[in-house]
């Protein structure tokens, strides 16, 4: 009960400073939306290379991808916060005051999926807006916004991990680079059997791929893949739960 | 002349010695433009089977980016180091010596020129390393490292400007974002006339970043394009003369003696 209170607390906290601060709030909004653009407006050529069959359009096939990497950089800008939390001091008091302080990395967690719930329904409403169209039913829709849900928290946890170890923003870097080139190494433009050469090896061992081709599959209404990308998610989660418990005792050790 | 090529180097050798001494400040434009490489010339090769892609390598097609995202990496250290130079008042002290203010501007503008011509020979070295042999040849390569040079200096202008002004580290890196966009919002994913979403087209074709882009991609997958490359020139002189403007103007207003 007290490592819940802990938790609402630190989510109340991030999301009060997310949301009243444009600084903070507006790049996490606007950015989707422009990757969005960039790449289902720019490159819906793309959706006329031989072989490329999306029954959705290439704006579907792209929402998907800017779903997902919305929800994984809403992991990694609550990260940052974390970061600037220890660099301002304020974590070290939450470590002294917290009662449980597993409480502190599941509040930072919620506050992370609050601010993708934001961001995704306005993607969403503006990949409707543009004509985006849908085959998957409702179930199929929960099964790609829980995909993503999954992947923000995975994403939290990963940052989580290095703020806590680092302490210090200069630790931004390294928090996003990685998991920029997971996504990117995704199949990002065209479907896996499009791809070749070593892009084509590197996506097929990258455990995003699995999640992004059946987020692709949800919305098109053809499910694939699904136990194999609910599995890898989890797995991510998983992994990086323990890292980000790890973090915080290396945090408590430091003092 | 000679005290003021002497201030204007001591400045350049500041200038590039404390970015060496900064790894993040040079392995993040080499390696973030390289990766963005990497990872585009593999997810879109598929690109290069649409009728009327230009080329058959996509490596070749993209090789340009880094050029043009390299020289915004440019405009962002140099103002960051200059706005650095406002707030703990090296620039305050400067203003108390004979130092002429221009030579200020000159000093941190050749060390981001040279940071520029650096970054500009590594991914061509890439580029050749990995298959690609531009098709304006020897010639192509000297004025390819020329334009890279001008855009460099245009864009770290833009970046001293927007810190003489603002004075403010954060504000300069604030700049980022902006100039993302106009980079994602041009041809450099795809050849112009194969945009499909007219609006976008447009917008690419305002776009002045996608003409410098084009230069560079010319002289690699066409050969000598009169067009492309008074285009790119063109416009990477207007903007290296208008910040150059813009900057020294912000200078004289940030030195009053």
């Amino acid at each position: 009960m007290k490592r819940l209170a802990v938790a609402r607390a630190v989510a109340w906290r991030t999301l009060h400073n997310v949301f009243t601060n444009p600084s903070l709030f507006i790049p996490s909004i606007v950015f989707p939306l422009f990757f969005f653009t960039a790449f289902a407006g720019g490159l819906s050529r793309v959706g006329d290379v031989p072989g490329f069959h999306f029954p959705q359009g290439y704006t579907g096939f792209q929402f998907v991808f800017v779903l997902l990497q919305s929800a994984a950089f809403g992991g990694v800008f609550t990260g940052f916060g974390i970061a600037r939390d220890f660099e301002s001091g304020f974590a070290r008091r939450l470590l002294l005051a917290a009662p449980h302080r597993s409480g502190i990395v599941l509040g930072y967690a919620a506050a992370a999926l609050g601010r993708w719930l934001v961001t995704v329904a306005i993607l969403t409403a503006v990949a409707f807006g543009v004509g985006m169209t849908i085959g998957g039913n409702g179930v199929d829709l929960l099964g790609l916004y829980a995909l993503g849900l999954i992947l923000n928290f995975a994403a939290l946890l990963w940052a989580c991990g290095v703020a806590m170890r680092l302490r210090t923003m200069q630790a931004g870097p390294v928090m996003q680079m990685p998991v920029f080139l997971v996504l990117f190494f995704a199949p990002v433009y065209v479907p896996l059997r499009l791809l070749q050469g070593w892009i084509h090896d590197v996506a097929v061992v990258n455990p995003l791929t699995r999640v992004l081709e059946a987020g692709r599959g949800f919305l098109a209404g053809t499910p694939t893949e699904v136990g194999a990308a609910f599995g890898a998610a989890l797995a991510l989660a998983v992994f990086f739960s323990l890292w980000a418990v790890r973090g915080l005792r290396k945090a408590e050790t430091a003092g | 002349m000679n005290a003021f090529a002497d201030q204007v180097l001591l400045l350049a050798r500041r200038s590039v010695v404390r970015t060496v001494r900064q790894p993040a400040n040079v392995f993040a434009p080499l390696l973030f433009p390289l990766l963005l490489l990497a990872v585009n010339s593999g997810g879109l090769k598929a690109e290069t089977r649409l009728p009327g892609f230009p080329t058959s390598s996509f490596v070749a097609f993209a090789l340009a980016i880094p050029f043009i995202q390299g020289a915004l990496f440019a405009t962002m250290n140099a103002g960051t180091d200059l706005a650095r130079d406002i707030q703990t008042g090296f620039l305050n002290r400067l203003s108390l010596t004979p130092m002429r203010g221009i030579a200020v501007l000159a000093g941190q503008l050749g060390g981001v020129a040279a940071m520029g011509l650096v970054q500009a020979l590594v991914y061509l070295s890439v580029g050749l390393a990995v298959g690609v042999r531009p098709a304006s040849g020897a010639l192509g390569v000297l004025v390819l490292l020329a334009f890279a040079l001008l855009v460099t200096l245009g864009f770290g202008a833009l970046g001293a400007f927007a810190a003489l002004k603002t004075g403010s580290g954060e504000a300069v890196q604030g700049l980022f974002p902006v100039f993302f966009v106009f980079l994602f919002i041009s041809s450099m994913n795809i050849p112009r006339d194969l945009i499909s979403a007219t609006w976008f087209r447009d917008l690419a074709t305002a776009n002045p970043v996608s003409y410098l882009i084009e230069c560079v991609r010319s002289l690699i997958i066409t050969g000598w394009d009169g067009q492309a490359l008074a285009l790119g020139f063109g416009i990477a002189a207007a903007i290296t003369v208008v910040s150059l403007a813009l900057a020294s103007w912000a200078l004289k207003v940030r030195m009053a003696r």
